[in-house]
Protein backbone atom coordinates (compact mmCIF):
# COMPACT_ATOMS: atom_id res chain seq x y z
CA UNK A 1 0.00 0.00 0.00
CA UNK A 2 1.34 3.50 -0.88
CA UNK A 3 0.90 6.27 1.06
CA UNK A 4 -1.14 9.61 0.54
CA UNK A 5 1.44 12.88 -0.91
CA UNK A 6 3.07 14.61 1.49
CA UNK A 7 5.75 17.16 1.69
CA UNK A 8 8.98 16.23 3.06
CA UNK A 9 11.68 18.33 4.28
CA UNK A 10 14.77 16.94 5.91
CA UNK A 11 16.44 19.23 8.52
CA UNK A 12 20.39 18.76 9.75
CA UNK A 13 19.75 20.25 13.09
CA UNK A 14 17.17 20.94 15.48
CA UNK A 15 17.19 24.82 14.50
CA UNK A 16 16.31 24.11 11.02
CA UNK A 17 13.55 21.45 11.94
CA UNK A 18 11.98 23.65 15.03
CA UNK A 19 11.69 27.01 12.21
CA UNK A 20 10.49 23.84 9.59
CA UNK A 21 8.16 22.55 11.63
CA UNK A 22 6.67 26.53 12.94
CA UNK A 23 6.24 27.10 9.28
CA UNK A 24 4.69 24.00 8.18
CA UNK A 25 1.65 24.37 10.18
CA UNK A 26 -0.44 21.38 12.52
CA UNK A 27 -1.00 19.06 9.86
CA UNK A 28 2.99 18.76 9.52
CA UNK A 29 4.09 15.54 11.82
CA UNK A 30 7.67 14.57 12.87
CA UNK A 31 8.62 11.47 11.45
CA UNK A 32 11.33 9.86 13.65
CA UNK A 33 12.69 6.24 13.35
CA UNK A 34 8.83 6.21 10.99
CA UNK A 35 8.58 2.23 12.64
CA UNK A 36 4.75 3.48 13.63
CA UNK A 37 3.89 6.22 11.26
CA UNK A 38 5.26 4.93 8.18
CA UNK A 39 2.64 2.44 8.47
CA UNK A 40 -0.37 4.57 9.53
CA UNK A 41 0.67 6.43 6.45
CA UNK A 42 0.37 3.07 4.34
CA UNK A 43 -2.66 2.11 5.47
CA UNK A 44 -4.01 5.64 4.97
CA UNK A 45 -4.81 6.17 9.01
CA UNK A 46 -3.09 9.49 8.88
CA UNK A 47 -2.77 12.18 6.17
CA UNK A 48 0.08 15.11 7.03
CA UNK A 49 0.73 17.83 4.54
CA UNK A 50 4.12 17.46 5.29
CA UNK A 51 6.54 15.40 6.72
CA UNK A 52 9.68 16.03 8.99
CA UNK A 53 12.03 14.04 9.06
CA UNK A 54 14.82 14.57 11.93
CA UNK A 55 16.92 11.22 11.29
CA UNK A 56 20.02 13.13 10.57
CA UNK A 57 19.35 15.62 13.42
CA UNK A 58 22.79 14.29 14.67
CA UNK A 59 22.54 16.40 17.92
CA UNK A 60 19.13 14.48 19.14
CA UNK A 61 20.56 11.36 18.90
CA UNK A 62 23.28 9.76 21.95
CA UNK A 63 22.60 8.86 25.07
CA UNK A 64 24.95 10.72 28.01
CA UNK A 65 25.67 9.85 31.20
CA UNK A 66 25.05 13.04 33.96
CA UNK A 67 25.58 12.47 37.73
CA UNK A 68 22.30 12.16 39.20
CA UNK A 69 20.20 11.09 35.69
CA UNK A 70 21.22 9.21 32.33
CA UNK A 71 19.73 11.73 29.03
CA UNK A 72 18.63 9.37 26.70
CA UNK A 73 18.17 11.49 23.06
CA UNK A 74 15.23 11.00 20.94
CA UNK A 75 16.53 9.76 18.32
CA UNK A 76 18.43 6.87 19.58
CA UNK A 77 17.43 4.01 18.62
CA UNK A 78 15.78 1.26 20.08
CA UNK A 79 18.80 -1.23 19.23
CA UNK A 80 21.24 1.36 20.59
CA UNK A 81 19.31 1.53 23.85
CA UNK A 82 19.68 -1.95 24.74
CA UNK A 83 23.25 -2.03 23.64
CA UNK A 84 24.29 1.04 26.19
CA UNK A 85 26.32 0.36 29.00
CA UNK A 86 25.39 3.25 30.79
CA UNK A 87 21.51 2.62 29.97
CA UNK A 88 22.20 -1.24 31.25
CA UNK A 89 24.06 0.18 34.39
CA UNK A 90 22.23 3.00 35.60
CA UNK A 91 18.51 1.96 34.02
CA UNK A 92 18.24 -1.09 33.69
CA UNK A 93 14.68 -1.47 33.44
CA UNK A 94 14.98 0.54 30.06
CA UNK A 95 17.06 -1.89 28.34
CA UNK A 96 14.62 -4.61 29.48
CA UNK A 97 11.78 -3.10 28.21
CA UNK A 98 13.32 -1.84 25.12
CA UNK A 99 15.29 -5.42 24.18
CA UNK A 100 11.20 -6.62 23.96
CA UNK A 101 9.94 -3.90 21.44
CA UNK A 102 8.85 -5.52 17.98
CA UNK A 103 11.82 -7.33 16.27
CA UNK A 104 15.70 -6.79 15.64
CA UNK A 105 14.53 -5.08 12.22
CA UNK A 106 11.74 -2.66 13.92
CA UNK A 107 14.59 -1.81 16.70
CA UNK A 108 17.53 -0.79 14.28
CA UNK A 109 14.92 1.88 12.78
CA UNK A 110 13.01 2.54 15.67
CA UNK A 111 13.84 5.84 18.19
CA UNK A 112 13.63 6.40 22.03
CA UNK A 113 11.68 9.62 21.56
CA UNK A 114 9.57 8.28 18.41
CA UNK A 115 7.90 5.54 21.23
CA UNK A 116 7.22 8.21 23.27
CA UNK A 117 5.78 10.97 21.24
CA UNK A 118 3.87 8.33 19.56
CA UNK A 119 1.87 8.17 22.75
CA UNK A 120 0.27 4.61 22.19
CA UNK A 121 -0.74 2.89 25.65
CA UNK A 122 0.51 -0.01 24.13
CA UNK A 123 3.76 0.56 23.43
CA UNK A 124 6.56 -0.10 26.01
CA UNK A 125 8.32 3.02 26.71
CA UNK A 126 5.51 5.00 27.73
CA UNK A 127 4.70 2.59 30.85
CA UNK A 128 8.46 2.55 31.49
CA UNK A 129 8.63 6.68 31.27
CA UNK A 130 5.57 6.54 33.72
CA UNK A 131 7.26 4.11 36.55
CA UNK A 132 10.68 6.22 36.80
CA UNK A 133 9.48 9.20 36.61
CA UNK A 134 11.37 10.61 33.24
CA UNK A 135 11.29 14.26 32.74
CA UNK A 136 11.14 14.63 29.36
CA UNK A 137 12.47 17.53 27.64
CA UNK A 138 10.96 19.32 24.62
CA UNK A 139 11.93 22.29 22.35
CA UNK A 140 10.23 24.80 20.48
CA UNK A 141 11.73 27.92 18.53
CA UNK A 142 10.61 29.65 21.36
CA UNK A 143 12.76 27.98 24.43
CA UNK A 144 12.76 24.57 26.35
CA UNK A 145 10.20 22.97 28.68
CA UNK A 146 10.73 19.52 31.04
CA UNK A 147 7.26 17.43 31.33
CA UNK A 148 6.91 15.32 33.96
CA UNK A 149 6.41 12.11 32.28
CA UNK A 150 3.16 11.89 34.48
CA UNK A 151 1.50 14.85 32.77
CA UNK A 152 3.21 13.73 29.11
CA UNK A 153 0.11 10.82 27.98
CA UNK A 154 -2.41 12.89 28.16
CA UNK A 155 -4.80 10.43 26.05
CA UNK A 156 -4.51 7.66 23.27
CA UNK A 157 -2.16 8.49 20.72
CA UNK A 158 -1.84 11.81 22.65
CA UNK A 159 1.05 13.11 24.57
CA UNK A 160 1.40 16.54 25.83
CA UNK A 161 3.42 18.34 22.79
CA UNK A 162 2.24 21.61 21.77
CA UNK A 163 2.12 22.64 17.36
CA UNK A 164 5.56 23.36 17.22
CA UNK A 165 7.19 21.49 19.87
CA UNK A 166 9.66 18.47 19.65
CA UNK A 167 10.86 15.97 22.12
CA UNK A 168 14.15 16.17 22.68
CA UNK A 169 15.14 13.27 24.72
CA UNK A 170 14.72 12.27 28.55
CA UNK A 171 16.14 12.14 31.68
CA UNK A 172 15.88 9.20 33.58
CA UNK A 173 16.61 9.16 37.38
CA UNK A 174 19.15 6.93 37.82
CA UNK A 175 18.14 4.54 40.67
CA UNK A 176 20.66 3.61 43.63
CA UNK A 177 21.28 1.05 45.16
CA UNK A 178 19.15 -1.88 46.62
CA UNK A 179 16.73 -1.14 43.24
CA UNK A 180 15.26 -3.98 41.28
CA UNK A 181 13.35 -4.01 38.22
CA UNK A 182 11.66 -5.71 35.34
CA UNK A 183 9.33 -5.62 32.82
CA UNK A 184 7.02 -8.20 32.40
CA UNK A 185 4.71 -8.35 28.85
CA UNK A 186 2.00 -10.73 27.98
CA UNK A 187 1.22 -10.73 24.24
CA UNK A 188 -0.44 -12.84 21.73
CA UNK A 189 2.60 -13.91 19.12
CA UNK A 190 6.70 -12.73 19.39
CA UNK A 191 6.62 -9.39 17.57
CA UNK A 192 3.41 -8.27 18.49
CA UNK A 193 2.23 -5.61 21.21
CA UNK A 194 1.56 -6.07 24.50
CA UNK A 195 -2.00 -7.39 25.27
CA UNK A 196 -0.82 -6.00 29.30
CA UNK A 197 2.69 -5.43 30.44
CA UNK A 198 4.28 -4.14 33.45
CA UNK A 199 6.81 -1.98 34.46
CA UNK A 200 7.97 -2.31 37.79
CA UNK A 201 10.92 -0.79 40.28
CA UNK A 202 11.63 -2.22 43.54
CA UNK A 203 13.51 -1.18 46.62
CA UNK A 204 13.88 -3.73 49.26
CA UNK A 205 15.29 -3.62 52.29
CA UNK A 206 15.98 -5.95 55.24
CA UNK A 207 13.60 -8.29 53.39
CA UNK A 208 10.42 -6.32 52.59
CA UNK A 209 9.68 -4.08 50.15
CA UNK A 210 10.40 -0.17 51.04
CA UNK A 211 9.19 1.18 48.12
CA UNK A 212 7.87 0.12 44.45
CA UNK A 213 7.06 2.20 41.48
CA UNK A 214 4.58 0.13 38.98
CA UNK A 215 3.06 1.11 35.46
CA UNK A 216 1.04 -0.53 33.09
CA UNK A 217 0.93 -1.09 29.62
CA UNK A 218 -2.56 -1.33 27.42
CA UNK A 219 -4.78 -1.15 30.74
CA UNK A 220 -6.75 2.04 29.04
CA UNK A 221 -6.38 4.97 26.84
CA UNK A 222 -2.46 6.05 28.49
CA UNK A 223 -0.15 3.78 30.95
CA UNK A 224 -1.16 4.48 33.63
CA UNK A 225 0.52 3.86 37.56
CA UNK A 226 -1.14 1.01 39.34
CA UNK A 227 -0.86 3.33 42.58
CA UNK A 228 -2.97 1.23 44.84
CA UNK A 229 -0.08 -1.65 43.98
CA UNK A 230 2.40 0.64 45.11
CA UNK A 231 0.41 1.61 48.45
CA UNK A 232 -0.42 -2.36 49.07
CA UNK A 233 3.23 -3.76 48.74
CA UNK A 234 4.79 -1.28 50.99
CA UNK A 235 6.59 -3.20 53.88
CA UNK A 236 5.39 -6.59 52.13
CA UNK A 237 7.80 -9.36 53.08
CA UNK A 238 9.92 -9.67 49.55
CA UNK A 239 9.37 -13.39 49.46
CA UNK A 240 6.99 -16.14 47.70
CA UNK A 241 4.59 -16.32 50.69
CA UNK A 242 1.69 -14.39 49.30
CA UNK A 243 2.29 -10.83 50.55
CA UNK A 244 3.38 -9.78 46.82
CA UNK A 245 0.98 -11.93 45.25
CA UNK A 246 -1.91 -10.48 47.81
CA UNK A 247 -0.82 -6.62 46.63
CA UNK A 248 -1.09 -7.31 42.90
CA UNK A 249 -4.42 -8.59 43.25
CA UNK A 250 -5.05 -4.42 43.75
CA UNK A 251 -3.28 -3.90 39.79
CA UNK A 252 -6.41 -3.51 37.82
CA UNK A 253 -7.79 -0.85 40.65
CA UNK A 254 -8.67 2.73 38.44
CA UNK A 255 -7.57 1.47 35.36
CA UNK A 256 -9.88 1.29 32.12
CA UNK A 257 -9.21 -1.42 29.94
CA UNK A 258 -9.84 -1.51 26.04
CA UNK A 259 -11.52 -4.77 24.96
CA UNK A 260 -10.31 -5.78 21.27
CA UNK A 261 -10.31 -8.74 19.57
CA UNK A 262 -7.36 -10.20 21.37
CA UNK A 263 -8.61 -9.24 25.20
CA UNK A 264 -11.75 -8.74 26.74
CA UNK A 265 -11.76 -6.01 29.52
CA UNK A 266 -11.88 -8.55 31.98
CA UNK A 267 -8.92 -10.50 30.49
CA UNK A 268 -6.89 -7.55 30.98
CA UNK A 269 -7.73 -6.72 34.32
CA UNK A 270 -6.94 -10.63 35.44
CA UNK A 271 -3.67 -10.56 33.09
CA UNK A 272 -2.54 -7.35 35.31
CA UNK A 273 -2.77 -8.86 38.24
CA UNK A 274 -1.10 -11.67 37.35
CA UNK A 275 1.86 -10.01 35.42
CA UNK A 276 2.44 -7.31 38.33
CA UNK A 277 2.83 -10.55 40.77
CA UNK A 278 5.18 -12.03 38.18
CA UNK A 279 7.00 -8.59 37.78
CA UNK A 280 6.92 -8.55 41.77
CA UNK A 281 8.74 -11.92 42.04
CA UNK A 282 11.16 -10.40 39.18
CA UNK A 283 12.19 -7.29 40.62
CA UNK A 284 12.34 -8.13 43.76
CA UNK A 285 14.78 -11.68 42.49
CA UNK A 286 12.61 -14.02 44.78
CA UNK B 1 11.07 15.39 -6.32
CA UNK B 2 13.91 14.97 -4.32
CA UNK B 3 16.69 13.26 -5.27
CA UNK B 4 18.43 10.70 -3.64
CA UNK B 5 21.82 8.48 -3.90
CA UNK B 6 21.86 4.97 -2.97
CA UNK B 7 23.83 1.85 -3.41
CA UNK B 8 22.10 -1.17 -4.00
CA UNK B 9 24.22 -4.48 -4.33
CA UNK B 10 27.24 -2.86 -4.76
CA UNK B 11 25.81 -0.35 -7.51
CA UNK B 12 25.14 3.45 -7.19
CA UNK B 13 21.85 5.43 -8.21
CA UNK B 14 20.81 8.60 -8.39
CA UNK B 15 17.39 8.55 -9.01
CA UNK B 16 14.60 11.06 -8.06
CA UNK B 17 12.07 9.72 -5.93
CA UNK B 18 8.35 10.77 -4.90
CA UNK B 19 8.81 11.05 -0.85
CA UNK B 20 5.83 8.48 -0.27
CA UNK B 21 8.05 5.93 -2.34
CA UNK B 22 8.84 2.98 -0.04
CA UNK B 23 12.35 1.62 -0.31
CA UNK B 24 10.49 -1.73 -1.16
CA UNK B 25 8.79 -0.47 -4.07
CA UNK B 26 11.97 1.49 -4.82
CA UNK B 27 13.86 -1.31 -5.05
CA UNK B 28 11.44 -3.18 -6.86
CA UNK B 29 9.66 -1.53 -9.29
CA UNK B 30 12.65 1.26 -9.69
CA UNK B 31 15.71 -1.31 -9.33
CA UNK B 32 14.02 -4.03 -10.99
CA UNK B 33 15.24 -5.66 -7.59
CA UNK B 34 12.17 -8.24 -7.30
CA UNK B 35 14.40 -10.37 -5.32
CA UNK B 36 13.06 -8.57 -2.22
CA UNK B 37 9.07 -9.41 -2.12
CA UNK B 38 6.52 -7.99 -0.35
CA UNK B 39 4.51 -9.99 2.01
CA UNK B 40 1.85 -8.28 4.73
CA UNK B 41 2.85 -4.65 3.99
CA UNK B 42 2.21 -4.43 7.64
CA UNK B 43 5.45 -4.29 8.80
CA UNK B 44 4.45 -7.70 10.43
CA UNK B 45 6.02 -10.45 8.25
CA UNK B 46 9.87 -9.51 7.45
CA UNK B 47 10.02 -11.03 4.32
CA UNK B 48 11.06 -7.54 2.91
CA UNK B 49 13.93 -6.88 4.98
CA UNK B 50 17.49 -5.78 3.75
CA UNK B 51 20.69 -4.53 5.35
CA UNK B 52 20.12 -0.71 5.46
CA UNK B 53 24.11 0.50 6.58
CA UNK B 54 24.67 -3.37 7.55
CA UNK B 55 21.43 -3.31 9.64
CA UNK B 56 18.33 -5.26 9.17
CA UNK B 57 15.24 -3.26 8.20
CA UNK B 58 12.04 -3.35 7.07
CA UNK B 59 12.04 -2.15 3.87
CA UNK B 60 8.10 -1.85 3.74
CA UNK B 61 9.04 0.46 6.79
CA UNK B 62 11.40 2.91 5.42
CA UNK B 63 11.17 5.44 3.18
CA UNK B 64 13.15 5.40 -0.12
CA UNK B 65 13.67 9.17 0.91
CA UNK B 66 15.03 8.09 4.06
CA UNK B 67 17.48 5.32 2.11
CA UNK B 68 19.28 8.50 0.71
CA UNK B 69 23.55 8.23 1.23
CA UNK B 70 23.24 5.09 2.03
CA UNK B 71 24.31 1.09 1.49
CA UNK B 72 21.57 -1.50 0.49
CA UNK B 73 21.91 -5.70 0.41
CA UNK B 74 19.19 -7.06 -0.75
CA UNK B 75 18.96 -11.15 -1.30
CA UNK B 76 20.32 -10.30 -4.63
CA UNK B 77 23.86 -9.03 -3.75
CA UNK B 78 24.70 -11.66 -1.61
CA UNK B 79 26.76 -14.04 -4.09
CA UNK B 80 30.18 -13.50 -5.09
CA UNK B 81 31.74 -14.70 -8.63
CA UNK B 82 28.92 -16.84 -8.82
CA UNK B 83 28.77 -18.35 -5.58
CA UNK B 84 26.13 -18.05 -2.89
CA UNK B 85 26.92 -16.33 0.67
CA UNK B 86 27.53 -19.31 3.51
CA UNK B 87 24.03 -18.65 4.76
CA UNK B 88 22.49 -18.96 1.25
CA UNK B 89 23.89 -22.18 0.57
CA UNK B 90 22.86 -23.43 4.42
CA UNK B 91 19.40 -22.78 3.67
CA UNK B 92 19.50 -24.86 0.40
CA UNK B 93 21.42 -27.62 2.29
CA UNK B 94 19.46 -27.68 5.25
CA UNK B 95 15.88 -27.89 3.18
CA UNK B 96 15.16 -24.43 4.93
CA UNK B 97 12.35 -23.18 2.60
CA UNK B 98 9.42 -24.45 0.63
CA UNK B 99 7.36 -21.99 -0.93
CA UNK B 100 10.79 -20.03 -0.45
CA UNK B 101 8.40 -16.30 -0.10
CA UNK B 102 10.34 -15.17 3.29
CA UNK B 103 13.32 -16.66 2.71
CA UNK B 104 15.18 -13.24 1.22
CA UNK B 105 13.93 -11.72 4.33
CA UNK B 106 15.19 -14.82 6.70
CA UNK B 107 18.51 -15.01 5.33
CA UNK B 108 19.27 -11.18 5.72
CA UNK B 109 17.63 -11.00 9.12
CA UNK B 110 20.17 -14.37 10.22
CA UNK B 111 23.35 -12.64 8.93
CA UNK B 112 22.25 -9.38 10.82
CA UNK B 113 21.96 -11.80 14.03
CA UNK B 114 25.51 -12.75 13.52
CA UNK B 115 27.02 -9.50 12.84
CA UNK B 116 25.98 -9.26 17.05
CA UNK B 117 26.12 -13.09 18.00
CA UNK B 118 28.47 -14.78 15.93
CA UNK B 119 28.12 -18.51 17.53
CA UNK B 120 23.68 -18.23 18.72
CA UNK B 121 22.22 -20.70 20.37
CA UNK B 122 19.06 -22.21 18.74
CA UNK B 123 17.09 -20.10 21.46
CA UNK B 124 18.91 -16.83 20.15
CA UNK B 125 17.79 -18.09 16.47
CA UNK B 126 14.66 -18.43 17.54
CA UNK B 127 14.56 -14.78 19.09
CA UNK B 128 16.90 -13.17 16.46
CA UNK B 129 14.79 -13.86 13.84
CA UNK B 130 11.07 -13.36 15.51
CA UNK B 131 10.10 -10.57 13.21
CA UNK B 132 10.24 -12.79 10.07
CA UNK B 133 7.49 -15.01 9.65
CA UNK B 134 7.37 -18.23 7.64
CA UNK B 135 3.91 -20.08 7.08
CA UNK B 136 5.75 -23.62 5.81
CA UNK B 137 8.51 -25.03 7.29
CA UNK B 138 7.79 -24.79 11.15
CA UNK B 139 11.39 -22.93 11.54
CA UNK B 140 12.59 -26.19 12.55
CA UNK B 141 15.07 -26.50 9.14
CA UNK B 142 15.32 -22.39 9.54
CA UNK B 143 16.89 -22.87 12.62
CA UNK B 144 19.40 -25.44 11.52
CA UNK B 145 20.52 -23.60 8.68
CA UNK B 146 20.98 -21.11 10.55
CA UNK B 147 23.07 -22.69 12.82
CA UNK B 148 25.17 -24.40 9.87
CA UNK B 149 25.36 -20.84 8.07
CA UNK B 150 27.25 -19.66 11.41
CA UNK B 151 29.76 -22.38 11.60
CA UNK B 152 30.75 -21.94 8.08
CA UNK B 153 30.85 -18.47 7.95
CA UNK B 154 32.87 -18.59 11.74
CA UNK B 155 35.15 -21.04 9.05
CA UNK B 156 35.28 -18.51 6.05
CA UNK B 157 36.06 -15.54 8.18
CA UNK B 158 38.99 -17.92 9.96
Amino acid sequence: MIPASFDYSRPSSLEEALAVLGDAGEEAKVLAGGQSLLPLLRLRLAYPTTLIDIGRVAELRGIADHGDHVFIGAMTTHHEVVRSPVVNEHCPLVALATATVADRAVRHRGTFGGSLAHADPAGDLPSVALALDMDLVVRSSSGERVIPAADFFVDYLEPALEPGEILVGARVPKLGPGWGFHYEKFHRTAQAWATVGVAAAVRRSNGTVAEARIALTNMGPTPIRAVAVEAAVRGAAADRNGALREAAEQAAEGTDPPGDLHARPDYRAHLSRVLTHRALLAACAV
Amino acid sequence: MPRITVKVDDITYEEDVEPRTLLVHFLRDRLGKTGTPIGCDTSNCGSCTVLMDGRSVKSCSVLAVQADESEIVTIEGLASDGNWHPMQRAFHEEHALQCGYCTPGMILAAIDLLNDDPDPSDEAIRQGLEGNLCRCTGYCNIVRAVRRGAEEMGVTSR
